[in-house]
């Protein structure tokens, strides 16, 4: 179970994320884009989501990983964002509750460069009971 | 390129032509790589079973991605798309040895002097796979 005392509190990613042009290209492939000089809209999942497994996880924290699934998913995009950006994040949790023994939380994900915030989204996941 | 404000040939009510992409299970092997999420769930159809699962499904994300294709496709670019919501109301269930369909289409909702707002349809083998999805694309340089 998540610790309510969580809730409300920002944490800061641990880790500094370069975007390569190849990371980019082997999204883009997936999805058929041949437009490979920005990322796809959806591309900083792959970011968001291994910053809210690291924090998300810690023991203080304590959601289960292993039970979980992705309710629903926001992007705002303030500039797309291309190779050789290099972001730091900080991960929200927004909003905590249980329904019928399910876990259902809100994190949200700010990614900087520098000072310039280039996406923020907003992921409900899910741990079922 | 899209036209946008001021132009009629963009208005409140119009139909995007809808298209089809095609799931199966190397894209969700390929996606996996590409995204970084391994879950068992989108790879091993006996865990997959294992955890109350019909079969292996797609990954949430994998069909936001594919519409986001779509969409900046209709917006003349990845760079264009500037908001993009969706909720996961059905997963899309994908058999071994078949592909299966992501069927996508979108209406206009609004027109600004910036951008026009859509909200987006998608489904898989005629079930809605996406609640609420919805788009905010500017017209690009």
């Amino acid at each position: 179970m998540l610790n309510p005392d969580s809730v409300g509190r920002t944490f800061a990613g641990v880790d500094v994320n370069t975007v390569t042009q190849e990371e980019i290209n082997s999204f883009a492939a997936v999805i058929g884009e041949k437009n490979t000089s920005v990322a796809p809209p959806t591309f900083s999942i792959k970011i968001s989501l291994r910053e809210f497994e690291s924090i998300l996880t810690k023991p203080e924290i304590g959601l289960d990983w292993t039970r979980l699934v992705h309710g629903d998913q926001k992007f705002e995009i303030f500039r797309p964002i291309v190779a050789g950006d290099s972001f730091t994040t900080s991960a929200t949790i927004e909003s905590y509750k249980v329904v019928a023994g399910n876990e259902i939380v809100t994190v949200r994900s700010d990614l900087f460069s520098g000072t310039e915030k280039v996406v923020s989204s907003w992921s409900t996941l899910v741990v079922r009971a | 390129m899209v036209n946008f404000g001021g132009s009629s040939m963009m208005e409140i009510g119009t139909t995007i032509p809808s298209h089809e992409f095609e799931i199966n299970r190397d894209l969700l092997k390929q996606y996996a790589e590409a995204s970084g999420d391994h879950n068992p769930i989108h790879q091993d159809e006996v865990f997959a079973k294992s955890v109350g699962l019909p079969d292996v499904i797609a990954h949430g994300m994998l069909t936001m991605a594919l519409a986001g294709k779509y969409i900046s496709d209709w917006a003349g670019g990845p760079q264009n798309v500037k908001e993009f919501s969706a909720r996961f109301t059905k997963p899309v269930i994908v058999p071994a040895g078949k592909s299966v369909d992501l069927t996508v289409s979108a209406l206009v909702t609004e027109v600004t002097s910036t951008g026009v707002r859509l909200e987006i349809s998608a489904t898989s083998q005629g079930v809605k796979v996406l609640g609420m999805a919805k788009a905010f694309v500017v017209q690009g340089v």
